[in-house]
């Protein structure tokens, strides 16, 4: 199985004028490159919240894409700090933004979830004080 | 209907006028970002209190067909400008988004 880079961004923390960026170019990539759309849309989902968890949670990181003719896998990789409690954080409703994040409509809790939920499979390497970096899967 | 019907009907204000003769396929109502993201169709009417920039890039990448922001809440100036490179159309109405879905249903959306 051939994987290929398609793409690559840093993404810094707190920056939420690009928040969306990453995944809106994703998005255009794959259609370009002829994915069908309900892939892309499932992909655009996991990569959108992928790129918030950075923005909102993180020091900032960057997310790098790759495809292979089987599948789509968004990697998103961090400086830190780190998810204190994974258990609590993949449940639905559970987040430790603050008020003023959640008056944007961000810390529902859902990220996570929906990251999960969109992918075929998703690996989370975490830890307080660690480097956080998420792998999710869509298969074509 | 399309967008631009919708607006005539409803005398909606247009802050952003994208792509106008895009015809409405449903409806989905929220203010969580992540929830509008994961449910909102293409070419759905998005109605929300939220007017920050952060919105236009959950417009564009859902593909919905407008955002109505209700109840006359604020839509910042950098949502605005984002809106315009992004060709998402964004209306305003004072209706709250109940009154605002009656309508619509009224109007057979």
């Amino acid at each position: 199985m051939q994987e290929k880079l398609i793409l690559e961004n840093k993404i810094e923390r707190g920056d939420f004028a690009r928040g969306g960026e990453t995944s809106s170019n994703l998005k255009e990539l794959l259609r370009k490159l002829g994915i069908p759309s309900d892939k892309n849309r499932r992909i655009t989902i996991v990569a959108y919240e992928l790129e918030m968890n950075i923005i909102i949670h993180s020091y900032g990181g960057e997310i790098k894409v790759y495809i292979s003719s089987e599948q789509i896998k968004v990697v998103a990789a961090d400086s830190g700090p780190g998810i204190e409690d994974l258990e609590k954080a993949l449940q639905p409703g559970f987040s430790t933004a603050d008020d003023e994040i959640r008056d944007m409509g961000f810390g529902a809790g859902m990220g996570l979830n929906n990251i999960q939920h969109y992918s075929d499979d998703v690996e989370i390497e975490t830890g307080p004080g660690q480097p956080t970096k998420i792998t999710a899967i869509v298969n074509l | 209907m399309t967008v631009k019907e919708l607006v005539e009907k409803l005398g909606l204000e247009v802050i952003v006028a994208g792509p106008m003769e895009v015809e409405i396929s449903g409806v989905y109502v929220g203010d969580l970002l992540s929830n509008v993201m994961a449910r909102a169709e293409e070419k759905n009417l998005w109605i929300t209190i939220q007017g920050h920039q952060n919105v236009v890039a959950v417009a564009s990448l859902t593909g919905v067909a407008a955002v109505i922001v209700v109840e006359d809440f604020a839509v910042e100036e950098e949502a605005i400008e984002r809106a315009r490179e992004k060709n998402v159309t964004i209306l305003r109405t004072p209706l709250t988004a109940y009154k605002l879905i009656c309508k619509l249903i009224e109007l057979g959306i």
